[in-house]
């Protein structure tokens, strides 16, 4: 018995150690190849161990920018990546949780043709109505600003719903508990329905922080100055170089690099979404 | 004074549905009401209204001298025990009791005290810093009565708070919410569908019945004398029998002072002991099945052979065996007589 219980655990262990490696592989090779010179890198005969230039390579990434394309060193690009990723995710779940609030407490007229409204813009994504969005951001001198960066994309019912929903399973009664108490529907939503919701809150800010940091499109359209541009399109503007050589390890470094934030934000929030998600109870 | 007083209430929703017909009641100050009746009698929308949960279709609804309709929850000076209890799942059990205090901007000293000495009460202090989920039912019931007492309200409101725990719990526990109730003197109004939690709570009895009072009174009175057949029904356990007689009379059925018209004629189980001798009435039964529950028993039997059911509750547990022929008699004084048409008590 001993003897197969250990075989069966050993099999799924095993079966994804090999996932594992088909997945951290590449990541690993970026790695390496942000640690060696270009020419190692482009003459393919680059090791699979760690070169001699990782201080100097990440130093230039981050602090001088590559010699060719894009002129601005990467570290205000994470920074301008940063903001525009925090404030979308962050818009979205306020917005997101007033009008899920709205909607689910609230008996107002039309208010199911509200939420329906919400709802079909599930369907119009900002790659659907890039050209309009495009206008109106022109036409209110937004572009090559933050605000023209994120606002378009705050707009969300993905959010919405999932609020929406978990709103419907807080009990009638401890709004009811809270209305006896003499909490008004702000203190309601602030004491009450907010500490509840922070396990959806993690989970939505996990979700849409990445959705902001890896947008592509619409920072390409919006940003022409050097100084708004996101690391995303760096990598892009990094690889294609028309007369000269590829820097590729500044690109792989940059691309370390980019995979940072979304990582450590995961990795914290599981934590708290983990936590959230074992302790609340409604 | 806190008395709560209901004068034609309604309640009809916006599809058209009248929950509640009208009900008029007087609960005096420091009286435990408990309103009893089938799902869906518009007992629970009553308590609600009163509560400011539910809005009055009509007629008024006053506390103390002060007409509510109009009155916000947290204004009226109410306090409610849920049946899920809806304590604040995230606040601990000292937050859960102080939050309306807080809300009210009490004093922080006197907070303390008062959720202190309710806990003290309540038997609930070793729990004060945890957090509801790490309670067990009848605990979480505690601390929601604690988060009631704590606001010295005019009026305690129940709604079917004991219906989540276990049968030996809810016995507990209805015990220490009347002992309560009397220490504190609090108005109370008390929904149930639990007529033997109805009988042994109550100071007034209200049986709801499709929106409208069936009868008002002392638990003692509906038991002795139900106004209508509903409540005879209603009130009891195991059911009163309710026989309809034609004026042929049933086979197997006989009155010693016979009645005029169609009547329902009504007796309660305890009421009719197994003799051979003539009562106000007797009646021959053929058993159909014993049940035996200890102290007591109850025989189920046919009247007349093959007619509609009656149950017999003797003492102890000597049971006749089944298919065996009775005659149970009863006193004059138990039998209750109701017309056919309206369900309206006649003698």
């Amino acid at each position: 018995m001993v003897q197969r219980r250990r075989l069966f655990d050993f099999l799924p262990h095993l079966i994804l150690m090999i996932g594992v490696a088909i997945v951290a592989f590449p990541v690993y090779v970026a790695f390496i190849a942000s640690t060696w010179d270009a020419a190692t890198i482009s003459n393919g005969t680059m090791p699979l161990r760690p070169g001699p230039h990782f201080a100097e390579n990440y130093y230039r990434t981050i602090f001088v920018g590559t010699s060719s394309t894009t002129r601005e060193p990467v570290g205000t690009m994470m920074l301008n990546s940063l903001i525009m990723a925090l404030t979308i995710a962050i818009g979205k779940i306020a917005i997101s949780l007033i009008s899920a609030f709205a909607v689910v407490y609230f008996r107002f007229p039309f208010r199911m043709t509200a939420f329906w409204i919400i709802f079909v813009t599930l369907m119009l994504p900002v790659e659907v109505r890039i050209f309009p969005t495009y206008k109106i951001v022109a036409d209110l001198n937004l572009l090559d600003t933050f605000a023209g960066l994120t606002i378009p994309l705050i707009a969300s019912a993905t959010a919405t719903l999932l609020f929406r929903q978990f709103f419907m399973t807080v009990p009638d009664e401890l709004v009811e508990a809270s209305k006896i108490d003499g909490a008004g529907p702000m203190k309601f939503f602030v004491d009450t329905l907010l500490p509840l919701s922070i396990t959806s809150v993690a989970a939505m800010f996990v979700i849409q922080f990445i959705y902001g940091w890896n947008q592509y499109l619409w920072p390409l359209l919006i940003t022409t100055k050097d100084n708004m541009q996101t690391i995303v399109i760096a990598i892009k503007k990094m690889i294609v170089t028309q007369d000269a050589l590829t820097e590729w390890q500044l690109a792989m470094a940059t691309a370390i690099l980019a995979m940072l934030p979304p990582v450590f934000v995961v990795v914290v929030m599981q934590r708290l979404f983990v936590k959230g998600l074992v302790e609340t109870e409604k | 004074m806190s008395d709560v007083r209901l004068q034609s209430v309604r309640k009809v929703y916006p599809g058209g549905v009248e929950a509640v017909k009208g009900v008029s009641l007087e609960i005096a100050d420091g009286q435990f009401c408990v309103l009893v009746g089938p799902s869906g009698c518009g007992k629970s929308t009553l308590l609600r209204m009163v509560a400011g949960l539910e809005t009055i279709s009509g007629g008024t609804c006053s506390i103390g001298d002060r007409e509510v309709n109009e009155v916000e929850p947290a204004d009226r000076d109410i306090a409610m025990v849920f049946q899920n209890y809806a304590l604040y799942p995230h606040m601990s059990v000292y937050d859960n009791m102080a939050y309306g205090l807080r809300n009210r901007g009490t004093p922080k000293d006197e907070i303390d005290r008062r959720v202190r000495e309710a806990a003290r009460i309540l038997e609930v202090e070793p729990f004060l810093e945890r957090k509801p989920r790490a309670l067990s039912g009848g605990q979480r019931q505690r601390v929601a009565m604690g988060r009631a007492i704590v606001r010295k309200p005019k009026v305690f409101l129940f709604d079917e708070p004991l219906s989540n725990l276990d049968a030996k719990l809810r016995i507990q526990m209805r015990v220490e919410i009347k002992k309560l109730q009397r220490a504190l003197a609090t108005t109370s109004i008390y929904v149930t569908h639990d007529q033997l939690e109805a009988m042994t709570l109550a100071d007034q009895l209200v049986v709801m019945n499709k929106g409208q009072v069936e009868q008002a009174g002392a638990p003692i009175t509906l038991y002795e004398r139900p106004m209508t057949v509903f409540v005879a029904g209603f009130i009891g356990a195991p059911p009163m029998n309710l026989l309809d007689l034609p004026a042929t009379g049933l086979p197997g059925l006989s009155l010693a002072s016979p009645v005029s018209g169609s009547v329902t004629l009504g007796v309660r189980p305890e009421h009719l002991e197994l003799s051979a001798e003539s009562g106000a009435l007797a009646i021959d039964l053929t058993v159909t099945a014993v049940e035996a529950v200890g102290a007591e028993s109850y025989i189920y039997g046919a009247l007349g052979g093959q007619g509609p059911e009656i149950i017999v509750r003797i003492p102890g547990r000597d049971l006749p065996a089944i298919g065996t022929s009775l005659r149970a008699i009863a006193r004059s004084e138990n039998l209750h007589f109701f017309s056919r048409e309206t369900g309206i008590r006649l003698n």
